[in-house]
């Protein structure tokens, strides 16, 4: 089981890198926006399945506090968008 | 093999089925609102399905093998499930409407209807 933990984790990283490839070469400011929702997702998985590996609970509680952080962050960079700032 | 190690063996890799979907959805569409359309939706879903199969196996772990860490781990787990569905749905709205109001257009995209309903609606004030 902690195995096929480990090697989603691993997945998961992956996918974080496919996300990043996007944020990178996104031509307009919201496809970047979009790309750093999904890896704002998927760090919040890899912490809950890093919790389960490791039988720790503060890894789902720091997981509980970035989907927060980073919805609250999601939020005010699509108001600066809406202004036209960036 | 037992038949839990299978469902959440099963629900793992329904998990990390619709993450990779999602991410190669978020690269190969062609305009911000289907990279939102896939991206959002399908990760939130993978996300979802992985962290259930934390819940089975840490709830088997607390009923069955007296590991009283097991419990606390599940709750907690289902908290970042609920946060993570309502964040994420509210967040691709908010970026969905940022760049419709930023005068993007989709690709393709012949007419726009919002933009008749909302001139409708300001000629009916009027």
């Amino acid at each position: 089981m902690i195995l096929a933990w480990n090697i989603s984790v691993f997945v998961l990283g992956l996918l974080i890198f496919g996300a990043t490839l996007r944020l990178m070469m996104g031509p307009t400011a919201p496809d970047r926006v979009v790309a750093l929702d999904a890896i704002n997702t998927l760090v919040v998985a890899i912490m809950i399945v890093l919790g389960a590996v490791y039988k720790q609970t503060v890894f789902v509680d720091v997981a509980i506090v970035y989907a927060l952080l980073s919805f609250v962050g999601t939020l005010f960079i699509a108001r600066f968008l809406k202004r036209n700032y960036l | 093999m037992d038949i839990l190690t299978l469902v959440v063996y099963i629900l793992l890799g329904i998990g990390l089925f619709f993450n990779l979907v999602g991410i190669i959805g978020l690269l190969r569409f062609p305009d911000v609102y289907t990279r939102l359309h896939a991206e959002t939706k399908t990760t939130t879903f993978g996300a979802i399905f992985i962290s259930l199969s934390i819940v089975v196996h840490s709830l088997h772990q607390y009923f069955h093998a007296n590991d009283a860490s097991g419990l606390s781990l599940s709750i907690h787990v289902v908290l970042a499930i609920l946060v993570l569905a309502f964040t994420n749905a509210t967040g691709s709205h908010a970026i969905a409407q940022a760049a419709y109001n930023r005068g993007q257009k989709p690709v393709r995209a012949v007419v726009d209807k919002l933009a008749e309903v909302e001139f409708l609606e300001k000629e009916a004030e009027e």
